[in-house]
């Protein structure tokens, strides 16, 4: 359903896109060939690894490791799990839905997806430089902290 | 004497933009070179993986071709959309528009800049700098930045057609929320001397 309103959407600006600009069209066209070619080998190696993980992981396995309810500690670490790592998050969701198919709880998938986004241990000598010790160390704290309640809040909603 | 200069402007900016296509060309090969490596890499464990677990094959292939009809349903929508955006959304627009006023209307337009689906992270933070420079308000900035990481557009989709509907509601508003008052909080606790502080020095 959802692949398929963003194809038309993606079809629909591509149109309006070539009707007021070819070149700037042929330029777009050119970066999101890039973008998805510089993709390529994480979405093969995440599509094997499903294969491969569900084959062998019974999903009562997942369930137990990943299901149930959370304490704060284990939301934490998860949180902390995203803050660290660096993927980008179009291969990160994949994986992300694959676990909660499996039988993993909504909470600590939350916490990882929203520190994978907001916190970025790996840039933030970038963010030093651009806005200073102050805003970073406030800024991923912060985000840090509320990752964790985005996350419980989920998990009590959903 | 101008002239001479001009002409050697130029002949600088071509040299340039044909380092940079040359630089483009060889990072393409480095791509297909990899995406290579990653299929015959990937084949042989599969081969490897159904010759051993014969019982466990069919399962793993319904899975990983499952993922993969979805991958290509939507990651190819999903990449035009944002190599679109990167054409017709110049990073100038944001600063534009966001320069000024923090008001409701300014933090309206920092939700909506956020989200459209333009660059990484790190192209953020030179935009956020400039935009306080510019004495944006500080949570302005802020809802800014953390809209930009987490909520984009076509990341939403991915979201929905992986993970669920419901979840990717949820998570938009608590998050849209949490930015909101963490925006609140560092501009209550920072405020914005300190960074011109930094920047004049």
């Amino acid at each position: 359903m959802i692949a398929a309103v963003i194809n038309i959407i993606a079809l629909i600006l591509l149109l309006i896109s070539f009707l007021k600009s070819n070149k700037k069209s042929r330029e777009a066209l050119k970066i999101a060939l890039f973008k998805g070619l510089g993709l390529a080998p994480q979405l093969i190696s995440l599509v094997a690894v499903i294969g491969i993980i569900f084959a062998f992981l019974s999903p009562e396995l997942i369930k137990e490791f990943l299901g149930g309810d959370f304490s704060l500690i284990q939301v934490g670490a998860a949180a902390l799990f995203g803050a660290l790592m660096m993927i980008p998050s179009l291969i990160a969701l994949p994986l992300a839905g694959s676990l909660i198919e499996a039988g993993a709880s909504y909470t600590p998938v939350a916490a990882f997806i929203t520190t994978l986004t907001m916190v970025g241990f790996v840039t933030i000598p970038v963010e030093l430089k651009e806005l200073g010790k102050k805003i970073t160390i406030y800024r991923n704290g912060l985000a840090l902290i509320f990752a964790v309640i985005i996350a419980f809040m989920i998990g009590v909603f959903i | 004497m101008t002239a001479a200069k001009n002409i050697e402007n130029k002949n600088d900016k071509e040299e340039y933009q044909k380092k940079k296509a040359e630089k483009q060309k060889e990072k393409l090969k480095e791509n297909i070179k990899k995406t290579i490596k990653a299929l015959i890499f990937w084949g042989i464990i599969l081969a490897g993986f159904g010759f051993f677990f014969p019982e466990r094959f069919p399962a793993a292939i319904s899975m990983s071709g499952r993922y993969l009809k979805e991958m290509v349903m939507i990651f190819p929508a999903v990449l035009v959309i944002m190599g679109l955006a990167d054409r017709w959304v110049p990073t100038t627009m944001v600063e534009k528009h966001l320069g000024h006023n923090s008001s409701f209307k300014g933090k309206f337009l920092a939700v909506f800049l956020g989200t459209l689906p333009t660059g990484p992270m790190y192209v953020a933070f030179p935009i956020a700098a400039e935009l306080l420079r510019k004495k944006a308000s500080l949570s302005n900035v802020i809802i800014f930045l953390g809209v930009w990481a987490s909520l984009k557009v076509p990341q939403l989709g991915v979201e929905i057609q992986f993970i669920g509907l419901k979840f990717s509601i949820l998570r938009f508003i608590f998050t849209l929320i949490s930015i909101f008052i963490i925006g609140i909080i560092m501009e209550k606790m920072i405020g914005l001397d300190h960074f011109n502080e930094i920047k004049n020095k």
